[in-house]
């Protein structure tokens, strides 16, 4: 075939390709939306992203837009579509539809995980974009976007000389208030601290800190943490219960740890092949979406309000601030909280850890706080007898 | 040595020349496991398309690696990554991928393509990761190294997501493993690397929680089989068998010991029960497996076992030949083992009798990869040792250093190396 000839049948499939209609774009993007578990939908979703990679750049803003409510998995499918779209727009010399992709990046109801993908292809293509819209976004949904503007603040501080104590204080009071990054939230605490500041990490977090506990009960050969003992069946505080040593009441233990840490082993005692119940009230000040956010090096198992959550059967793999995150409702008012904490029979050194760090908090990390807390304490020790229906061990429909 | 060319299916012209030591037993049992591995893509160059390579032996028996390299020596191009990773390097035709991990939470995944002429970057794409991110500070999410089968490019990372892409980074498929399993994880990282036997991408997903291996259609990114394993955390890789046109095995260790699979179903042929190590792999020689169990034991492999239960037969077993992080090696008829403390062993690969030992320089965690008559070793410092292997006793040849922290096994290809630290990937050739 002739040069020419390639060349003309090359340009009429590129045009053809060079724009998706708005039907097929919308096809494509329910094929996408609709994978699922275990692979299902698959097929459909790598033939639309193979289909709207060809689209144009005016059609990402389209393309993002899907990223909302969009699962996990759709939203990979489709950042790869954009990406893609991007990629061979820069490689071909076009342009990109800068306007269109700032104004996705500053509105805030858009998804977070779309903005940022819109802001990584709109920095590609604008040196300037950076400075001009990180600064803004201290308090952004994104916590992505969060933690670069708490950096920049972070280094403005850091980078005043000792004569300007009290601006540097300023400045890190400003990016603690949108610090939910562990790391971050530390380097500032430190810094202020320094500076003759205290801050009250606990409260920043929104981690749990006063709470019932009962046990310990069986957990030999792991046989604790599928066995339901008395808290799973109703929760009352007054009863005795039957446990592994004998009769048990419930107690408090309460941490004044700064990040929260509620230590069984040094506070109770170092309990091995056991099981623990630790019991709060939440009150929370209207019906709404949070999440429980966990570390711990030991199994474990969580209810709100008697609906059972999560559990995990891992012991000694670490521990880590925000380590598992349950999404969870909460219903204006009281609330009441109950966790199951296992200890294994390990007598090596490093497996001797019996302690938990909870908190919660909004998608963004952003502590969600109850409405009776102060800075001492963020829950109350006083939930009244709560009747639970029987619990099941199952994770199915659990999420995290 | 081996040097497989124009086999495979109608149309491949791939060359292959990644394999243990040559003989009739061994090209037998290469032949069909290869030619099921590349695909019908007609591409220049040998391939090293898994950890350990494409038979999962880590030898490149024709290979000649400078012994010696720096800044200004034998270092062909060193190019940034843009986040951590334990995973290897693999080559696939012209390009070399790596993968790795950024963010705070590492939960950006990077596939990365670079033209291995130049290095220059072919394209990156980036996902989200859908699993827990947790990792003991010294692994990272981009652990495990990817695989590919020739046509298709398999990112696995300790999140247990997988990515299937093809050589232009057009998204293929995706599943998130823990997404849909969602207590499988491990809080100290995932490391396992999968592997491609035919047409089914085997991958071990093995925690203290929710165990189990699966076995994904390559194409569709679908299990073909899902079973549940030892509810026990486990790193090690899994490694393949076929002899002749016989079923093709995927060798799954675990603290339990060794379960062979056919690899396109899942069913359990037999079972190697006396235990295994959870971190080094077993490597397979021309007719065994050499197991890290109570220090390093040979079993026969090729026999029939009667059942699933059966046990292939014990040949040898030695205790003092346990390996460290490191997985074994075995070139020309010896096993070579670096323990606990830096010390190499090499070994009959029949008897299991040791032959010499050398102190290297550790500590190890990147296992070693063999090209012609060299052994290179990475410890974790980024100091390569280069040990000739050919006479009575071993012998440092050349040390090195990249000055980075190097934890991933490198990848070589027709004369040419390619290793990759948290920061860097580096092409040593001359």
């Amino acid at each position: 075939m002739p040069i020419y000839r390639c060349s003309f049948a090359a340009a009429v499939v590129f045009s053809m390709l060079a724009s998706v209609p708005a039907a097929d774009l919308n096809s494509q993007i329910n094929a996408i939306r609709n994978v699922s578990r275990e692979g299902q939908g698959n097929e459909a979703a790598a033939a639309a992203v193979r289909a709207l990679s060809e689209a144009s750049a005016n059609d990402l803003v389209q393309i993002l837009a899907a990223f909302e409510n969009a699962s996990p998995l759709a939203a990979n499918y489709l950042r790869n579509a954009v990406e893609t779209v991007a990629d061979r727009q820069l490689a071909a010399g076009k342009s990109l539809p800068n306007h269109q992709l700032e104004a996705f990046v500053q509105k805030r109801s858009n998804d977070p995980r779309a903005r940022r993908l819109a802001f990584e292809v709109l920095t590609k293509v604008d040196a300037t974009a950076a400075d001009r819209l990180i600064p803004t976004m201290l308090l952004d949904p994104s916590p992505e976007f969060r933690r670069d503007a708490v950096e920049r603040l972070v280094a403005e501080a850091e980078s005043l000389g000792k004569d300007a104590t009290d601006q540097a204080k300023q400045i890190y009071r400003k990016a603690l208030s949108g610090a939910t990054d562990s790391d971050l939230a530390k380097k500032i605490s430190e810094s202020l601290k320094k500076l003759g500041d205290d801050v009250d990490l606990v409260r920043h977090f929104g981690f749990l800190t006063d709470w019932r506990i009962v046990g310990p009960f069986d957990n030999h050969d792991f046989i604790g943490f599928d066995t339901a003992y008395a808290p799973e069946e109703e929760l009352d505080f007054a009863a005795k219960l039957k446990a592994k040593e004998g009769e048990v009441a419930w107690g408090e233990i309460t941490t004044t740890d700064e990040f929260g840490i509620v230590d069984i082993a040094k506070s109770v005692a170092p309990h091995k092949g056991a099981v623990m119940y630790l019991a709060t009230a939440y009150e929370a000040a209207a019906d709404r979406n949070v999440e429980f956010r966990f570390g711990t090096p030991n199994a474990w198992k969580l209810w709100v309000n008697g609906e059972f959550l999560f559990g995990r059967d891992e012991y000694h793999r670490g521990m880590a601030i925000d380590q598992y995150r349950v999404p969870a409702k909460l219903k204006a008012g009281k609330n009441v909280i109950l966790l199951k904490l296992c200890q294994n029979e390990q007598t090596d050194d490093w497996a001797q850890r019996y302690q938990i760090q909870i908190r919660v908090c909004d998608p963004s990390g952003v502590a969600v706080l109850p409405v009776n807390s102060d800075s001492k304490s963020t829950t109350s020790l006083k939930p009244s007898k709560s009747r639970s229906p029987r619990l099941t061990a199952s994770v199915e429909g659990a999420s995290e | 040595m081996i040097n497989l060319q124009t086999f495979g299916k109608a149309g491949s012209c791939r060359r292959v020349e990644n394999g243990p030591a040559p003989n009739a037993n061994a090209v037998r049992r290469i032949v069909p496991l290869v030619a099921a591995v590349v695909s019908a893509t007609c591409l220049t160059g040998a391939d090293w398309l898994q950890f350990r390579g494409n038979d999962v032996s880590g030898v490149s028996a024709l290979s000649e690696i400078p012994t010696t390299w720096s800044d200004t020596e034998n270092v062909a191009w060193k190019v940034d990554l843009p986040g951590r990773g334990l995973s290897g390097a693999i080559v696939i035709g012209d390009q070399v991928v790596v993968t790795a991990s950024s963010g705070f939470r590492q939960d950006r995944l990077h596939v990365l393509s670079f033209d291995r002429a130049s290095g220059n970057k072919n394209w990156e794409r980036q996902f989200w990761a859908t699993g827990r991110t947790m990792t003991h500070p010294k692994m990272c999410v981009a652990t495990p190294t990817p695989a590919s089968d020739g046509e298709r490019i398999f990112a696995f990372y300790s999140s247990n997501d997988v990515v299937c892409l093809d050589l232009d980074g057009n998204l293929q498929w995706l599943r998130g493993l823990t997404h849909d399993f969602p207590n499988a994880s491990n809080s100290l990282g995932m490391s396992s690397s999968p592997i491609v036997i035919g047409d089914t991408l085997i991958v071990q997903v093995e925690n203290d929680a929710e165990s189990f291996a699966t076995g994904l259609d390559t194409s569709t990114g679908k299990a073909r089989w899902k079973k549940v394993r030892p509810k026990k955390a486990n790193w090690t890789s899994p490694t393949l068998w076929q002899d002749g046109d016989s079923t093709a095995l995927a060798l799954l260790q675990s603290s339990a010991g060794i379960e062979a699979v056919d690899a396109r179903t899942g069913e359990t042929q037999w079972k190697f029960g006396d235990g295994a190590s959870t971190i080094p792999s077993s490597v397979v020689t021309t007719d065994a497996l050499l197991i890290p169990s109570n220090g390093l034991t040979a079993v026969r492999l090729g026999e029939k076992v009667d059942d699933a239960e059966g046990s292939p037969e014990v040949l040898w077993n030695d205790s003092k030949l346990g390996p460290g992080t490191s997985s074994p090696i075995v070139v020309n008829g010896k096993v070579f083992v670096v323990n606990r403390v830096g010390v190499l062993q090499a070994a009959d690969v029949n008897t299991g009798s040791t032959l010499w030992k050398l102190r290297l320089k550790g500590p190890f965690s990147a296992t070693p990869v063999a090209a012609g008559k060299h052994l290179i070793f990475f410890n974790e410092k980024g100091d390569a040792q280069v040990v000739d292997i050919s006479g009575a006793e071993g012998e440092i040849v050349g040390e090195n250093s990249v000055g980075e922290t190097i934890l991933s096994t490198p990848a070589i290809s027709d004369n040419e190396m390619f290793v990759r630290s948290d920061g860097h990937l580096w092409k040593i050739a001359r």
